[in-house]
């Protein structure tokens, strides 16, 4: 049963091959068995799941539908979950327990899905390996001595072990997809402001989108018809109409015209990724694409551009982690200014700290211009590059990530960490929607193609997906170890 | 040598919204600590702002009324600072690109002439917290019922010459903004705060010299008297061969004097940076148009047309003015009794001595305007003379039935009964035989004593010309 889609566990819930109780018992189970070994929850509600999957069977009982209803899922620990700790990966909120949920945790609820627990995640979602949790590291189902990638590292390696059907993720420079590349899985990411940010705590404020970490371009869709939607809430969620992601999957592909960027298949990109990726992109031809090359020229500085406008909003955004009124505070504190600067060290892990140092310095007195604000600017221009080039094509195709999987430990420099994201981030300043799928196996381990769409092209880039893995079964790989039915 | 005061003043008055700037917490004052603080000014994790509409619509309504210029694309910042009573850490406000630009505002000063004092920006942000330090022993107590209430941040260009003009100023800026019915502007409570920034210059000097911030004033006289004392330290600092220093201070009322804040606080960077978390707000010329369509009559307005109107003079005038209920009330007392001239003096006079002597607002007087221009009428039909009037306006204070009633019941009408006046009149004759001899000897000026005699003996009711005019004839 673990082996099913979202769309395929759907069908079994509705016809009553299997109850949710019954599903939710089976991923409690696998969790129990397996989570020690992943690290990929950082917290599990047998209790509340379990009352959840009773509701949803009565709800069924009493004539109530729904795709969601009674599927069992996990949310990153970012999302805020009432009467649920949310810890955010961080020692600073470990005893948080949050009073409100986040609308994407009240949309699944009203939905009918089961919440299993919440997933380990990069502290504050800065990271790109989740090695950065105050919790420990995730570890990669295809291969434990790997990185799921980060910073949705836990939503990812979740779904790939069948520790739950489907998992929410956030992203902000490439934490979604970037760990559905590392784990084999799909993972999207909506144009900025489709998803409300209303219970998702903040790492940068301008650039965070919560999106889907599941097994299909389909599982997508029917994730994003729960989520999407205007939130009076979230003041930078965008009034406009939610299309129904599943009515267009399977729209013919005849005609596509595929970008594929110059700077996303030069130095850098590991061989082996960019055969499979050419190789992906055949079966678009067969499908009645076009290919031809783009240029995304301002694409160089988009790391560059990000590592200051993320960081300097995230100065701001952890400024009220203070030990005054809720989440770590330390012992005895002498004074104001010792309780501050004792609670802010202990509490917050050595990354998260060097991106509030990174953020407040771009944003100082007599920097301000040549950081922050040469920064803006350049994501205007990187911004242009993407309109300029969707007046030529329906979609941009590359890698989701130089290489596949790396091993724990082995980035211990910062900045290598950073180009880790080199083909996601100029997306997030730019705003627009993506999708990483899995496109290719090397050495036994997966491979992520990335589709870039233009803004609010949320429906074309899951139907372009979608099509793809009609024609393959790349989605389908599992790993051995961990996708053995019990 | 002689000296020129330099002042620039900025003015946060909070804006009478039902909720916060961005939330939707009241904004009542004096609640039980944190009864009005909701998750967003908790600063939650994952909580955001959505702006408050009205706030929005006060602070553009205050632009138009000065006719500064609006900004059509406004933007909010993050002010960063570390304080317990500031729960995010920053302060939304607006930096680069405020609500509303420059404008100005002219006012009269004592001497009688106008002066233009320019407005260089106002801007919406978020007040903070209070710190209590009172009753935790040793700790802090936080009450975040003020935090997010919506401020507009009102600053002066440095064109104020004098503590007499700052107050002035202040008190005109208070007086349009109760008259747009934004902010209940009350110092004492807060609701409506100052900063002065002081230097002085040698006169005829054009370069502005170093200044110095006063905090923390809470009155119209306070504001008077922190300024005169700070120009008298800056002046003896000078003239001892010492320097200013550009600092924040404080101004003690119970001592009368200004006190440096530690300068490490004045030293912040404050890393402002757009909001990410809100857009840029757009607003178009409908939306002023409808503002401007739906402003009241404002003070320069009113003054002129009362002085066309009903033909007050410059100083009855601006009085009146000067509070939209004043104005109100006087127009309702003016028109009741059709007779402006008289109203304006029984309001400028006698009602202002009993609000001055009760501190009360005009809405606090048991006298309403109708009332009063009932007891008018009653003076200008020569029902009751008008020093019977005080006797009966100090009767309607604790009396509220109607003025006729109040005239009747305590006898106060005037005698206009000649028969009745006559046999006063005899007898003030027969009683007083010295004063007849010297006023029928050509002493006129006795006269004045006899009608006096006449009046106390009719306890004040007697109509005063008619019996004037009999004394007269009858020692003819």
């Amino acid at each position: 049963m673990i082996e099913k889609t979202v769309a395929e566990l759907s069908v079994a819930l509705a016809s009553g091959d299997i109850s949710s109780v019954e599903l939710t018992q089976t991923y409690l189970d696998r969790i129990a068995e397996l989570n020690t070994e992943l690290n990929a929850f950082i917290t599990v509600c047998d209790e509340s799941a379990l009352d959840q999957a009773r509701a949803a069977d009565a709800a069924r009982a009493n004539g109530e539908a729904g795709a969601l209803l009674g599927i069992p899922m996990a949310h990153k620990d970012i999302f805020c979950t009432q009467g649920i700790s949310t810890t955010c990966g961080s020692r600073m909120l470990q005893n948080f327990v949050s009073p409100y949920d986040a609308t994407v945790v009240e949309r699944f609820k009203a939905a009918g899905a089961v919440t299993l627990g919440k997933t380990n995640m990069d502290e504050f979602a800065m990271g790109s390996s989740n090695e950065n949790s105050f919790f420990g590291p995730v570890r990669n189902p295809w291969d434990t001595n790997r990185v799921p990638g980060g910073s949705s590292g836990g939503s990812a390696a979740a779904v790939a072990a069948g520790l739950c059907a489907m998992a929410t993720g956030t992203d902000t420079g490439g934490s979604i997809r970037q760990p559905a590349s590392f784990c084999g899985i799909t993972g999207f990411k909506p144009s900025y402001g489709r998803v409300s940010r209303w219970g998702m705590i903040a790492f940068a404020s301008s650039l965070d989108q919560a999106g889907t970490l599941c097994q299909s371009a389909e599982d997508a869709a029917l994730m994003m018809n729960v989520m999407a939607g205007l939130d009076s809430k979230d003041s930078t969620s965008i009034d406009r109409d939610v299309e129904d992601y599943t009515a267009t999957l399977d729209d013919s592909l005849d005609g596509l015209k595929i970008g594929i960027p110059r700077q996303h298949f030069a130095q850098g990109l590991n061989a082996e990724v960019e055969q499979a990726i050419r190789d992906a992109l055949k079966e678009y031809e067969k499908l009645g694409a076009s290919i031809r090359e783009i240029d995304l020229p301002n694409n160089h500085l988009s790391v560059s551009a990000y590592y200051v406008v993320a960081p300097a909003e995230a100065s701001a955004n952890l400024s009220r982690y203070d030990g005054v009124r809720y989440g770590y505070r330390c012992e005895n504190p002498l004074d104001l200014e010792d309780m501050y600067k004792r609670s802010r060290s202990e509490g917050f892990g050595d990354e998260v700290k060097r991106r509030i140092m990174v953020g407040t310095y771009a944003l100082s007195a007599g920097y301000y211009d040549a950081y922050y604000r040469k920064a803006q600017k350049i994501r205007r221009l990187i911004k242009n590059d993407f309109d300029a080039a969707f007046e030529e094509v329906d979609i941009i195709v590359g890698p989701t990530s130089p290489h596949t999987a790396f091993e724990l430990g082995a980035k211990s420099d910062p900045v290598a960490m950073y180009l880790e994201d080199i083909y996601t981030i100029a997306v997030n300043l730019a705003g627009l929607p993506a999708i990483s799928i899995p496109g290719g196996m090397v050495n036994g381990l997966p491979i992520g193609m990335h589709l870039v769409g233009s803004d609010f092209a949320e429906a074309r880039v899951l139907n372009i997906a979608h099509q793809f893995q009609q024609q393959t079964d790349w989605h389908c790989h599992k790993p051995a170890a961990f996708r053995q039915e019990g | 040598m002689e000296w020129e005061t330099v002042i620039g003043l900025e003015v946060h008055v909070q804006l009478s919204t039902n909720s916060k700037l961005f939330s939707g917490s009241a904004t009542k004052f004096g609640a039980a600590p944190n009864t009005q603080a909701n998750i967003y000014d908790l600063a939650m994790p994952g909580t955001l702002p959505v702006l408050n509409k009205d706030a929005l619509w006060m602070a553009v309504r205050f632009g138009v009324a000065i006719g500064a210029e609006i900004g059509k694309r406004s933007v909010f910042d993050r002010k960063n600072y570390f304080y317990p009573d500031l729960p995010k850490g920053y302060q939304v406000s607006q930096l680069d690109y405020p609500i509303v630009g420059k404008g100005s505002l002219t006012v009269t000063l004592d001497d009688g002439s106008e002066k233009v004092i320019g407005i260089t920006r106002a801007h919406m942000e978020e007040d903070a917290g209070k710190s209590l330090h009172e009753n935790y022993q040793g700790m802090t107590g936080i009450d975040l019922n003020r935090a997010g209430t919506p401020l507009l941040e009102i600053v002066s260009e440095p064109d104020i010459r004098s503590a007499r003009e700052a107050v002035t100023y202040l008190k005109k800026l208070h007086s349009i903004i109760r008259y747009l019915d934004i902010s209940d502007a009350i110092m004492a409570q807060g609701s409506m705060r100052c900063d002065a920034n002081v230097s002085i210059r040698p006169k005829g000097e054009t370069e502005l010299s170093t200044r110095t911030e006063i905090k923390n004033i809470n009155s119209f006289r306070f504001v008077e008297k922190a300024i005169n004392y700070e120009v008298r330290r800056q002046r003896d600092v000078i003239e001892d061969g010492g320097r200013i220093v550009q600092e924040t201070r404080l101004y003690d009322a119970d001592k009368d004097e200004t006190r440096s804040m530690r300068s490490k606080e004045v030293a912040n960077d404050y890393r402002y940076f757009p909001e990410p978390d809100l857009l840029p707000i757009v607003i178009d010329e409908a939306y002023i148009a409808a503002i401007r369509a739906s402003l009241p009559e404002l003070p320069d307005a009113k003054k002129l047309r009362f002085r066309d109107e009903y033909g007050l003079g410059e100083y009855d005038a601006g009085v009146l003015v000067s509070s939209r209920e004043l104005a109100d009330y006087f127009e309702t007392v003016a028109r009741g009794s059709g007779d402006a001239k008289l109203a304006a003096n029984w309001v400028t006079v006698e009602l202002q001595a009993l609000l001055n002597k009760h501190n009360w607002e005009v809405s606090d007087s048991p006298i309403q305007a109708d009332r009063l221009a009932t007891l008018i009428t009653r003076i200008k039909d020569e029902t009751i003379s008008g020093k019977i009037a005080k006797t009966v306006f100090e009767s309607m204070l604790d009396d509220a039935s109607e003025v006729d009633a109040i005239i009747e019941d305590k006898g106060l009408k005037q005698v206009t009964d000649s028969g009745a006046i006559e046999k006063i009149v005899d007898e003030v004759i027969a009683s007083n035989p010295n004063q007849v001899q010297q006023y029928r000897e050509g002493k006129q000026q006795v006269i004045g004593f006899l009608v006096g005699q006449a009046m106390k003996l009719s306890q004040g009711k007697a109509n005063p010309g008619q019996v004037n005019t009999l004394l007269k004839e009858k020692l003819k």
